[in-house]
């Protein structure tokens, strides 16, 4: 079921990587949007996140909080005055 | 000596330790994936228009290994499922699916993908010479259109001898279809069904090329971080591989019938790790091969 509804979304990454969505960021908008649709499949039917204990929760909000740091990071680089 | 909480839960964590243990090193992956994935990102929005290359990937071979690791994930479930039925014989058909699967990805990758790569050519043409140059990139017609310019020249090198010789003063490119007929629109974006270098040769002067080189890592930004990543995802894939071959062998038969929930566990464990792992590849895939 769950790997059906991923095959679909795959076919309709590559579908819409060929529509012309105006600018280059919207099709990247576009093509980021499902690949996380997916990828929040996975983790919550694959790997049960939808039912775990709260302890993986814990270690997973810290991760994300790094993660979200870390790209943080890439957006401060563009206001960086000796990369300008 | 026995390993305790394989099996029950630890009374504070509530969990076995396997499962702590796997969504640790899970979450120090994401951030060494979260790394490289980051810097793509900043090289990617950094590059000038037409410095990022588009459509040297083979699309349908990725969609393909995409829908190779998906179908693995689902096995892997099914195995650990059969596990939790004490089914045995439906546990080792699933296992071997799924290693399958894994081997068919690495064997794509490793000896079609990247060799393929490895005998695509790119010029890099100089500012001055991008007029010269003209009939094959297209760029007047690109600035009508409104899109970004080319600056390379890529297909099929003939003179190989050419990369290395400094005798040799010019490239014998047989050309891929977008330089054969570069105002077309049809040429604009990228195909999906990738055609092979057409029969048009083209010969391009050493002198007005900036940088000449197979689509190895140093050809570009994109390059780098397209082996760097598939790189170390395919190690990734080995590595899940391999526990999962370690799963078929007699050694853990004797786990099984010792007592079968401690072999459920660790195979629920690495198909956590197998899931981790097509999930990276769910964002590698449109990165690399469609935007």
């Amino acid at each position: 079921m769950v790997g059906g509804t991923l095959l679909l979304f795959t076919a309709v990454t590559v579908a819409l990587s060929y529509v012309n969505f105006g600018t280059q960021k919207a099709n990247v908008a576009v093509a980021l949007l499902v690949a996380t649709f997916k990828a929040g499949l996975v983790a919550a039917i694959f790997m049960h996140l939808s039912a775990e204990k709260r302890l993986i929760y814990r270690i997973l909000i810290f991760t994300g909080f790094f993660v979200f740091g870390l790209f943080w990071l890439t957006y401060l680089a563009w206001y960086d005055p000796i990369h300008r | 000596m026995e390993i305790p909480y394989t099996v029950s839960a630890r009374r504070d964590t509530g969990l076995w330790n396997a499962k702590v243990g796997i969504w640790l090193f899970l979450a120090s992956e994401v951030m060494l994936f979260g790394g490289l994935f980051s810097a793509y990102i900043f090289l990617r929005l950094d590059a000038a228009a037409g410095d990022w290359p588009h459509g040297l990937l083979n699309v349908p071979v990725g969609t393909m290994n995409t829908a190779i690791l998906i179908a693995s994930s689902v096995t892997v479930v099914l195995a650990w499922a059969a596990l939790k039925m004490r089914d045995l014989t439906k546990y080792r058909i699933y296992m071997a699916i799924t290693i399958l699967c894994g081997v068919t990805f690495l064997v794509v990758k490793l000896a079609y993908e990247w060799p393929q790569k490895f005998d695509h050519f790119g010029a890099f043409i100089k500012e001055g010479a991008l007029e010269k140059y003209e009939p094959y990139l297209g760029n007047k017609h690109l600035l009508e259109e409104g899109l970004a310019p080319r600056k390379e020249i890529t297909g099929h090198l003939h003179n190989k001898d050419a990369l290395k010789d400094p005798n040799v003063k010019e490239y014998e490119i047989a050309l891929d279809p977008v330089y054969a007929d570069p105002t077309n629109r049809k040429m604009d974006r990228p195909h999906f069904w990738p055609k092979p270098a057409t029969d048009k040769i083209a010969t391009i002067e050493k002198s007005d090329v900036k940088y000449a080189t197979m689509c190895l890592p140093k050809h570009s930004s994109y390059f780098a971080s397209y082996f760097t990543i598939t790189g170390l995802h395919g190690a990734h894939v080995l590595g899940g591989v391999l526990v999962f071959c370690y799963m078929m062998l007699p050694a853990s038969t004797r786990i099984y019938r010792h007592n079968p929930e401690h072999l459920a566990n660790r195979v629920e464990v690495a198909g956590l790790f197998w899931h981790f792992v097509d999930l990276v590849w769910i964002f590698v895939f449109p990165l690399f091969y469609l935007l």
